[in-house]
Parts: C-alpha cells; sequence; structure tokens
C-alpha cells in the first residue's frame, strides 16, 4: 500500500456563526484513489475540498498533502501548491469568458512561467485527448456546458497535478453531458489520476469512484472501498 | 435616513473612499475658487472703484502752450470716443525743497521735481478730486498735495528756491488723485506768480474714454488726440493703466495661476463626482431593480443618488470655504496694507456665489447618472449580472496576451480595454492631475528664476549706501559729490574687496515722455552685476542703454531704437540695446554708464549712490564689514549685508501653488483608488478563479497595478503637455499683472529629463491609487470569492 497523498487530521472547520461545517473529521487519501465524497446539502462536502485545495483554512487539526502541511502554508506557498500540485473543477465552470478556449487552459501554466509556445504544446495535446481541440479559438460563452466542463478539465490537468479536486462537475449539466463528463473522470483515474470529487450525483459516483466516503453535519458518516468489479 | 437610501449606500459597498474622494475633490475646486475669486474681486475692486468714483482720467495729456490753441484744444473735446473732458489747466515741473514743518523731516530737504496744476475746486467731469485732509486752496501761498507718496502734511511748508524770490506755499490740504493728474494744486493765480519770467505754464487736458481697458485702446485714444492738434504740439499723454497696474500688482499677479487651478480642480471634481456616482448606479443595479419591483418611484431613486453625492460635497464645499479664506487672509493683507486699508476678507459675495456654484455643480453632475438609475427599467436592472457580459476589446485583449511577458502582466495590460468608458475616465483624472503637477513645477521653476532676476538688485555680498540721518542731518554728514569720489577709492582700496562698480541715480526728462524719469547710471565694469535679459543684451560701451518692459510700453520703444535723455536744456541720445528684467519703479528704470551721460551734465543724487561689492575668496564678511565702515563714515557712508533670503510674495506664491497641487494629486490618485477599487469588486470572482489556478499574491498586484499602469502613463504623455501650454499661458499673464515681461528661462523651464520624469509622474500617481485596492484583491479569501457566484 503506498503512502497516503492526503492526510487530514481531527480537521474542525467554524464560519463566523452557525455550527461547525466539519467537525473533528480524520481522512486519508491514497494515490491512484477516485474518491467521491457524498452527503446532503450544507454536509460540509465543498468545505473539505477547500481545505484540501489551500482555499480556506481549517479551524483545527492539520492537512497534509504530498508530505506538504496545507494548513500552515503562506499565501505565495499556497499560489505555489495550486499551481504545482493540484488542478480544480467546479460546477459552474470558472472558466474566464473573456479569455479564449485555449487561452483559459494556458493560464495556469503561463502563471507557473512556462514560456507560451511549451505551454501551447502541452495544451494541444490536452485538448486533443479531451476532444475539444476545434474550439480553441472559441469563447467559452459560445459552448455547450458539457464542452465548457470538459475546457476546465483541461486547463485542470495542464500542470499535471498530483490531485484532481473536482466539486459537483456535473451539478450544472443536462444527462447527456454528465455522462460525457463522467466518462472523461473515469478514464483520467483509469490512467493513475488521483481524483477527489465532491457529488450528489451517484450515477457518477457508482461510475468514477473507487470509494466513496458520505458526510453529515461535517462527519463522515460512511466509508465504502469499492472493487475494481463494483464499478 | 430613508429605507432607499440606507440600501443605496449599502450597495456602494465600503463608502468611505467614495465620501473621501468627492469631499476632497470639492474641497480643492471651493478652495481654489474662493482664493481666485476673492484676489480678483479685491484686485479689481480698489483701483476700479475709487476711479469709476471720480471719473479718474483714462489719459492726461500735457500741450504745448505755443502750439496749440483754445479753439484747437475745444475742439479735441468732441472728437468721437471722448466721452467726458477737463482742462485746460495750465501746469508747471517744480523743484521744491522742505520747509518748516511737523513732519520730521530735515529742513532743506530735495523734493523730487513735482507737477503743480492750477485749479479752482475739486470737482469736474472728470478727476474729481476728493480732499483726504484739510481743504482746497483759496488764496495766495497755499498748496494742497497729492496724498499718493507724499510724507508732507497739512501745516507743512514748501520752498522754491530756483525762483525769484524763492517763494513758500502752506500746505492747506491733501487730496486724491486715483489717476495721479498732479501732485500739487494750487490756484490759477499762484501759478501766475510761480512761473519764471519769460517761462509759459503747459496746458494739462483729462480725457474719459468710451474705450479705454487696454494699452491698445488707449493707444488708439492717444493717436485720435495726437491727431487733431498742430503736429508735435502734444508733449505728454500719460495712460491711466500704469497705475492701475501698479496698484493692482500685488494681488493681480496671483490671480491667473490661481485661476488656472481653479479651473483644473473643478474640471476635476465634476469628472471625480460623476465617476463615483456612476459607480455607485453601476454597483447596484440589481438593488435598484429590486426596490422598483417592490414599488420604489424612479424620483425616489433619483433623490437618493443625488443626495450620496450632496453630503459628502457640502462637507468639502464648507472646509474649502475656511482654506480659501484662509490662504487668502495673507496675500489680501499685503494689498490691504498697500492701501491703507487693513485687511480686508474674502467678500462674502463670492463665499455665497463659489458655495452656491459647487453645490449646484454636484447636484447637476450626480444627476446624470441618478436620472439613469431612475430610468432603469426593473426587468433589465434584475437581470444585470445573471447574463456575463460580453467583454469589450477582445482582440486587442488576445494581441497583448501574444507579448512575451509575465502572464499576469499581460492580464493587467489588457484590462482597461474590458471597460473603456471607465478607463477613459480615469485617464482623464490621471490628465488633470498630471496637468498640475507638470504646471505646479514649471510654475515653481518660474517663480525661482524670477525671484534670482529680482535678487540681481543685489548683485554683491556687501553694498555701501548713504548712512540714514537717524540724529538728524547736524550728527550724520550728509555726502556730496566729492564723498562719492572718496568712497569708491576706499572701497577699492579695502583689503578684502574684490570686483565692485557704483550705481548712482540721475533725474533727467526722455523726448516724448512725460514728467521725469529716473536714469541708473553705472561706474565701474557692471558686467558681473547685470540683470536678467528679457531680450538683446546689457549695455558694453557708453551710449548704451537698457531699459525695462515697462519702459518700453510707455514711450512705444522698441530694443535697437534710440531715445534721447534730456537735462539742463541739452541731449543725450541713448540706443536701447537690451530690455532687462527689472520690476523698481514700475520698470521705468533707463540703466546705462555714467560715460553716456557726460553730455548732460545731469546732478548724481548723492542719496541714491550704492557701491556695489564683491568680496575676494576666503574674505572675513563681519571683519570687512567693520574694517570698511569705520573707513566710510566720515563720508557718509556704511556698508551692509543685505541681500534677502527670499521675497515673501513669492514665497506665499510658492506655498500656495505646492498646496493647490498636493491636493490635485491627492483627489486624481483618489480618483484611481476608488475606480480600481469598483473594478476589484466587480472581477472579485475572476480573481478568486485566478487563485484558484495559482496566481500568487505577488502576480495579483502585479495584475492590478499594470492594469493602472498603462493608463498613467497615457495620462502623462497628455497631462504633462497640456501642463506645459498652461505654464506658458499663465506665467506669461502673471508677468503682465506685474507690467513686466519675463527673461527666456523664466519660461522654457522644462527640460528633458524634467518632462521625462513629469510624464512618469502619472503613472506614479494612478500606481500609488491602484495600491490599496491591489493588497486587497491579493488579501481577498478564495473560497469566499469563489461563492460569490
Ligand atoms: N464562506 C462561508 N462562510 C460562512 N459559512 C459558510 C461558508 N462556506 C460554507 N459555509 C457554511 O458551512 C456549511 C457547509 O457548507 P458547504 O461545505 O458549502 O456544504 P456543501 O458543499 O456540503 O453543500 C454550510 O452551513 C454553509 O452555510
Ligand atoms: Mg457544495
Amino acid at each position: 500500500m503506498s503512502t497516503p497523498i492526503i492526510t487530514v487530521r481531527d480537521v474542525s472547520k467554524t464560519y463566523d456563526e452557525g455550527p461547525p461545517a466539519l467537525a473533528g473529521l480524520d481522512l486519508e487519501v491514497r494515490a491512484g484513489e477516485a474518491l467521491a465524497v457524498l452527503g446532503p446539502s450544507g454536509s460540509g462536502k465543498s468545505t473539505l475540498l477547500n481545505l484540501v485545495a489551500g482555499l480556506d483554512k481549517p479551524s483545527e487539526g492539520s492537512v497534509t498533502v504530498d508530505g506538504l502541511r496545507v494548513d500552515e502554508m503562506s499565501e505565495a506557498g499556497l499560489a505555489r501548491y495550486r499551481r504545482d500540485r493540484i488542478g480544480m473543477v467546479f460546477q459552474f465552470f470558472n472558466l474566464l469568458d473573456d479569455l479564449t478556449v485555449e487561452d483559459n487552459v494556458l493560464l495556469p501554466a503561463q502563471l507557473a512561467g512556462m514560456s507560451r509556445p511549451v505551454a501551447r504544446r502541452r495544451a494541444a495535446e490536452l485538448l486533443e485527448r479531451l476532444g475539444i481541440d476545434r474550439h480553441v479559438r472559441a469563447f467559452p460563452g459560445r459552448l455547450s456546458g458539457g464542452e465548457r466542463q470538459r475546457v476546465a478539465v483541461a486547463r485542470a490537468l495542464m500542470n499535471r497535478p498530483a490531485l484532481l479536486l473536482a466539486d459537483e462537475p456535473t451539478g450544472a449539466l443536462d444527462s447527456a453531458s454528465a455522462a460525457d463528463v463522467r466518462e472523461l473522470l473515469t478514464g483520467l483515474n483509469a490512467d493513475g489520476q488521483t481524483i477527489v470529487l465532491v457529488t450528489h450525483d451517484t450515477a457518477l459516483a457508482q461510475a468514477c469512484a473507487s470509494r466513496t466516503i458520505e458526510l453529515v453535519d461535517g462527519r463522515i458518516a460512511r466509508d465504502v472501498l469499492r472493487t475494481a468489479a463494483a464499478r | 435616513m430613508s429605507v432607499l437610501g440606507k440600501v443605496v449606500r449599502a450597495g456602494v459597498g465600503r463608502r468611505r473612499v467614495q465620501t473621501l474622494v468627492m469631499g476632497l475633490t470639492t474641497m480643492m475646486a471651493v478652495t481654489a475658487a474662493v482664493l481666485g475669486g476673492g484676489l480678483l474681486a479685491a484686485a479689481d475692486a480698489s483701483f476700479d472703484q475709487g476711479f469709476a468714483r471720480q471719473h479718474g482720467a483714462h489719459l492726461t495729456v500735457q500741450f504745448d502752450p505755443a502750439g496749440t490753441t483754445d479753439a484747437d484744444l475745444a475742439r479735441t473735446v468732441h472728437l468721437p470716443g471722448v466721452t467726458a473732458a477737463a482742462g485746460p489747466y495750465p501746469v508747471l515741473s517744480l523743484a521744491s525743497d522742505v520747509g518748516a514743518n511737523t513732519s520730521r523731516l530735515p529742513v532743506g530737504l530735495h523734493n523730487p521735481p513735482m507737477a503743480f496744476v492750477a485749479r479752482d475746486g475739486t470737482g469736474g467731469p472728470v478727476d474729481d478730486l476728493v480732499l483726504t485732509s484739510g481743504r482746497w486752496v483759496d488764496g495766495p501761498g497755499q498748496v494742497v498735495l497729492s496724498d499718493h507718496n507724499t510724507p508732507l502734511g497739512v501745516g507743512d511748508r514748501l520752498t522754491l528756491p530756483a525762483l525769484p524770490g524763492a517763494p513758500a506755499l502752506t500746505v492747506v490740504g491733501l487730496a486724491r488723485s486715483v489717476g495721479q493728474s498732479a501732485d500739487a494744486w494750487v490756484t490759477p493765480a499762484e501759478l501766475a506768480a510761480l512761473t519764471a519770467p519769460g517761462a509759459a505754464p503747459g496746458r494739462e487736458m483729462l480725457y474719459r474714454f468710451a474705450e479705454a481697458a487696454t494699452n491698445a485702446q488707449v493707444g488708439a485714444d492717444r493717436a485720435a488726440l495726437a491727431a487733431a492738434v498742430p503736429p508735435g504740439s502734444m508733449t505728454s499723454a500719460a495712460s491711466y493703466l500704469p497705475i492701475k497696474v501698479t496698484a493692482d500688482k500685488n494681488t493681480a499677479t496671483f490671480v491667473p495661476f490661481v485661476v488656472a487651478f481653479a479651473v483644473i480642480g473643478l474640471a476635476m471634481s465634476v469628472l471625480i463626482i460623476g465617476i463615483v456616482v456612476s459607480g455607485a448606479v453601476g454597483a447596484s443595479t440589481r438593488r435598484i431593480g429590486i426596490l422598483k419591483a417592490l414599488g420604489f418611484t424612479p424620483e425616489q431613486v433619483v433623490r437618493a443618488y443625488v443626495g450620496q453625492a450632496l453630503i459628502p460635497a457640502t462637507a468639502g464645499t464648507v472646509l474649502g470655504l475656511v482654506l480659501g479664506n484662509l490662504a487668502a487672509l495673507p496675500v489680501l493683507a499685503r494689498a490691504g496694507e498697500a492701501f491703507g486699508a487693513g485687511v480686508r476678507p474674502v467678500a462674502p459675495w463670492i463665499d455665497l456665489a463659489v458655495a452656491a456654484g459647487a453645490l449646484a455643480a454636484t447636484a447637476g453632475t450626480a444627476l446624470v447618472p441618478a436620472l439613469r438609475a431612475g430610468r432603469l427599467r426593473t426587468v433589465e436592472a434584475l437581470s444585470v449580472g445573471r447574463t456575463p457580459s460580453a467583454g469589450r476589446g477582445r482582440a486587442v485583449r488576445q494581441l497583448l496576451g501574444r507579448l512575451p511577458l509575465p502572464r499576469a502582466v499581460s492580464l493587467g495590460l489588457a484590462q482597461p480595454f474590458a471597460r473603456p468608458g471607465r478607463s477613459a475616465t480615469m485617464v482623464a483624472a490621471v490628465v488633470l492631475g498630471s496637468v498640475g503637477v507638470t504646471f505646479g513645477v514649471g510654475l515653481a521653476v518660474s517663480l525661482n528664476v524670477v525671484e534670482d532676476g529680482m535678487m540681481r538688485r543685489y548683485p554683491g555680498l556687501v553694498v555701501a549706501q548713504p548712512l540714514p540721518p537717524i540724529d538728524g542731518p547736524a550728527a550724520t554728514h550728509l555726502p556730496d559729490a566729492a564723498d562719492l569720489r572718496a568712497v569708491a577709492a576706499k572701497v577699492a582700496a579695502q583689503p578684502g574687496t574684490g570686483r565692485s562698480f557704483t550705481i548712482g541715480r540721475s533725474t533727467v526728462g526722455v523726448a516724448g515722455l512725460a514728467g521725469p524719469t529716473t536714469v541708473v547710471r553705472y561706474d565701474g565694469d557692471s558686467s558681473w552685476g547685470a540683470y536678467r535679459m528679457v531680450s538683446g543684451h546689457w549695455f558694453d560701451g557708453p551710449g548704451q542703454a537698457v531699459v525695462a518692459s515697462g519702459f518700453l510700453q510707455a514711450t512705444g520703444t522698441h530694443v535697437g531704437e534710440t531715445i534721447t535723455l534730456t537735462a539742463n536744456g541739452r541731449g543725450a541720445p541713448l540706443r536701447i540695446v537690451g530690455e532687462d528684467f527689472d520690476m523698481d519703479e514700475s520698470g521705468m528704470l533707463i540703466r546705462t554708464e555714467s560715460a553716456s551721460l557726460a553730455a548732460l551734465d545731469a546732478e548724481v543724487d548723492p542719496m541714491s549712490a550704492e557701491f556695489q561689492i564683491d568680496l575676494k575668496p576666503g574674505t572675513d564678511l563681519n571683519g570687512y564689514l567693520d574694517a570698511l565702515g569705520a573707513s566710510l563714515k566720515p563720508n557718509g557712508f556704511g556698508p551692509g549685508s543685505y541681500r534677502p533670503p527670499f521675497n515673501p510674495t513669492i514665497l506665499s506664491m510658492d506655498a500656495l501653488a505646492a498646496m493647490l497641487t498636493a491636493m490635485l494629486v491627492a483627489v486624481a490618485g483618489l480618483g484611481v483608488l476608488n475606480t480600481v477599487l469598483l473594478d476589484t469588486r466587480e472581477r472579485v470572482h475572476d480573481l478568486g478563479v485566478y487563485k484558484a489556478l495559482g496566481m500568487s499574491p505577488r502576480q495579483t498586484v502585479a495584475m492590478v497595478l499594470t492594469s493602472v499602469a498603462g493608463i498613467g502613463l497615457l495620462a502623462g504623455a497628455v497631462g504633462v503637455p497640456l501642463g506645459v501650454a498652461l505654464q506658458r499661458y499663465v506665467v506669461p499673464a502673471m508677468a503682465q499683472a506685474a507690467n513686466t515681461r519675463l527673461p527666456a528661462d523664466a519660461l522654457a523651464v522644462y527640460h528633458l529629463p524634467t518632462l521625462v520624469a513629469l510624464v512618469l509622474g502619472g503613472l506614479v500617481i494612478a500606481t500609488a491609487g491602484a495600491l490599496l485596492p491591489a493588497g486587497w484583491a491579493a488579501r481577498t479569501r478564495t473560497a469566499t470569492a469563489l461563492r460569490t457566484e
């Protein structure tokens, strides 16, 4: 068994008011896993993902990713961490509407200081692999939801992240597009990409996840390891 | 506060910045406007009111008694353009000495030659005199003196030693002629008695004209008169304008640049208030929609937005009124002293007018975006923010993305093209700031050169002058011509003396110019004490003279022409080789070598003599002054080191200009701050995405700063030439108010390094304004930003 790529230890997160979004959560995720985080709305799924991505800090406990203490990093360190180790996909795509598909995909590499020609080669490869290479020059507003999410995945994979984080990646898609994204993520995991995805979509969890956890009120209510055969 | 007001204000978000910006810009505009208006009114009021009340003469003309008949003069009264005339009055120019007096003046002191006019009373259609003390002349042996500049009072006596029997006159009154039509008035019978055998008094006429506001108009009036009488019979024609200029000079020189700042300030405040209010409307469009859906009327919406601008503008106006009045006080106080009127504050109507104007401008400016908010259709308002905006200037932005620059920088550079309208207003704010700085810097340098030019009055470190007769003439030796020669020799022989030359004054006449004129005569090499030149060069041989702008204007002569000085019935031609920058005696001084005046045999007034001395390097100043002082005392002279450290007028101009420039820059920076803040807030979601993709805080700051860098540079490039043009326009206007022209280097003050620095100044204003929002953008919590869906 490989060492865990994510270690969440006794993490609580309380916002200014209200009950804790996460309450004493422990979690380990190993390289190559595809973890689906399930649970009702407001149960703390997005909060957990944000803590792993270093977009927010836990009130208590520690978050270690790839050997790095994410909860203790400076802002500049977190920027480097997000740029080098993780890729993120969101429910509403979060593409920059005034950049072309290609420029959106190039962005993480360029922020990391990669020259445009080198980055373009990598982007071309990714866009082809994800089947959206005919849209390079288009603006995201012109694409369908499924296509947009593919662009978002391409952008997330640009810097070959150790970890792909996806928050409701099919939440804003019609069923055909959702199936499309489902296949894509499943394929990526099959190629060895570690994925943590938050979803309501049981079909997605069924198809893609090697393990599912269910959050209720900020705690893990269920943790199910699934065999490849069950998928 | 109304519910609506509350909601509107909440919609602006952190409104402290907006409030501050609007308040400050209004304050700046009001300060400058009050200052400008106050000075303008003060400059115009004192002279113009007196002149109008007295029906002052636009031209005071003297005719040759032999060359003109009564009919000739009567004809001039009916010339077209002449609206009123008085005279002819007999006039004589007489030398006099101070007689018995109670004004603590030494008996026997020579007065300068004075124009004595025979006049029956104070009234008349022109030059309605005001008796300021005593009474009018009503018999022989009486005189009324002009209260302008005379040290004598009622009861004092004058003697006229040059006339047979050395007659004496008693001062029975003092009168003021705003147009200075005479120095002394006597009865016609008295004037006849004072006329030397064989001489004939001149004939003075006073005229008012329909058009006499400018030198050109008065010149035309003068020409019309000259053409109406026999050629050459008009011996002099003095315009009222130089008198007006001198009277107004103190305050008038301030007016052009203060008005310039007031205009920039006003433009700035209209712009800023426009930016802020339309920004507020833009930011709360959805709220407006919701409110209207709930039943608020358009009028309520409009009122709320206008009110939002009026509150800080009112505070700024009040502060500006206070500041403007305070800043005007020292300047007006000096003017007040000059007229013996004491301190006069800025007239209340100016405060009222400026306040009303500022608030009206604010309300008017705020009304435009407020009306837009009021007219906004509810459905549209509610749909704002739902559909992503098209995003303009995509082609340019894509092109910028291709540049081999760090991505954060190219994103920043592309940013202004997304909101061209907003970027344009930011450019405009920085342009105004940049104009202000460029103009302020240029003004300061010009004033510096002018001050240096005025300091040429004190070329050497040491000046030896006649000792003041403190203990009366008995205790102090009054120098005479022999003393002057002795002092020159002693100065030259004194150890420590480096270069030196002598200055003395003689009173002469100038052919074609009324009244006596002072010629400053130089002995020794004066090239190191030369004045700054407006044109031409300093005299370098006998027969050459330099004169100031005022003289050229008054005589209508030009550099290169020859004038003739007259004294003792002889003439000495002098070629004008240069126009010097010299504001003494209204720029009427003629400067030349003593040798040029040899033919005139004109007496030097020993009391006017000055020995300008430069010390050898390493000479101890105090030791030198002591030694030379002891040596010169028997000759009635004493050395001193009088060079003043600064000129108070220029100092207060510098301070004012610095204050107004600083305010403009602050407002421009705050305008940028406000806009970038608005922009950043609107783009908070995009910023979250960037950060999720790994944009570091430093890259975020770089992106926000480069988003304004282009704006700053463009604004600098536009603002600097405008500022230069403004300086080129305003500084000569100030000089004109002081009745002089300027040395060329007082105008050409911008050199390439300065210009480059000033253009970069636009960049500095813009980036300084963006620094705060940039830090804010870098610190926003990404998770929060991404939730802003
Ligand atoms: N930035 C925040 N500020 C305050 N409360 C928040 C914030 N983010 C999430 N919460 C609260 O924390 C709880 C968990 O939210 P979240 O993790 O988004 O749930 P989920 O993604 O499972 O729907 C919710 O009650 C939510 O209101
Ligand atoms: Mg969620």
